[in-house]
């Protein structure tokens, strides 16, 4: 399985916003075998950010130890309908991917 | 748009966004660290001090160890980063996130554990380490895949 498209949502409420976003990837740890027998190489998001209107809020560096196709949340104090967040990823072999959306 | 052209903007737009360029860092040695301690070692957080301010919300027991929601909250004032480790994991440091103004030390995912193992958490604030930990028992573990 190769890494795929995202999905995100942030919602504001009570003063915060809370994002919650999913990636598509394999998160490959390296130990486990494909049908043929042979190991399967390491894959696997190792950083992500989150920005709000441009600005980094969250830095986070994460290994195989993350589940596959992992879903975060994170949450920021403030932020306004209509703010852009972006969350972004990039991985062991280079690949990167990201997504942006409007807080509803 | 026909879809030759929309593949083909996307593509320049791939190239010229490149959203990482030279600022991604990862923390090779924490990561690589076989034991709890040692990846302890190296975030900094060999001395932690044991918190209660740090909440830790998980299953007791997890059926399936391919994917174990856990929820991260840290009250200490002035926390600037969280880590997740799961002791018995083969590289136990699951993931560590820096918080930056606006941001709330909280976290939410998912976590392989291959056993049923202590989940610890470190919190780092105004300057300190400081550490919260909880078992999470494994029916069917979820690392050799």
């Amino acid at each position: 399985m190769a890494a795929g498209p995202m999905k995100i949502r942030a919602t504001f409420a009570g003063g915060f916003t809370d994002i919650r976003v999913l990636m598509t990837h394999p998160m490959e740890t390296g130990q486990r075998k494909d049908p043929d027998g042979k190991l399967v190489p390491m894959h696997f998001i190792q950083n992500l950010t989150v920005k709000l209107s441009g600005k980094t809020v969250v830095d986070g560096q994460i290994s195989q130890g993350v589940s596959r196709n992992p879903v975060f949340s994170f949450r920021i104090k403030g932020g306004a309908r209509g703010e852009k967040v972006e969350v972004a990823w990039l991985d062991n072999a280079g690949e990167s991917s990201s997504i942006e959306a409007a807080i509803a | 748009m026909n879809r030759a052209r929309r593949i083909l903007l996307g593509a320049i737009a791939a190239l010229l966004l490149k959203p990482w360029a030279a600022l991604a860092a990862w923390n090779k040695e924490a990561f690589g660290a076989k034991s709890a301690p040692d990846a302890l070692k190296s975030i900094g957080a060999s001395n932690a001090t044991p918190s209660k301010e740090i909440v830790i919300e998980a299953p007791e027991i997890a059926e399936n160890g391919a994917v174990v929601p856990i929820e991260i909250t840290s009250n200490l004032p002035g926390t600037r980063s969280i880590a997740v480790l799961v002791d018995n994991n083969p590289f136990p440091l699951v993931g560590k996130f820096d918080f930056l103004e606006g941001a709330v030390p909280f976290v939410k995912l998912n976590v392989k554990m291959g056993e049923t193992s202590e989940v610890r958490v470190v919190a780092q604030a105004g300057g300190r380490s400081y550490v919260a930990s909880r078992e999470i028992k494994v029916t069917i573990g979820g690392c050799g895949g």
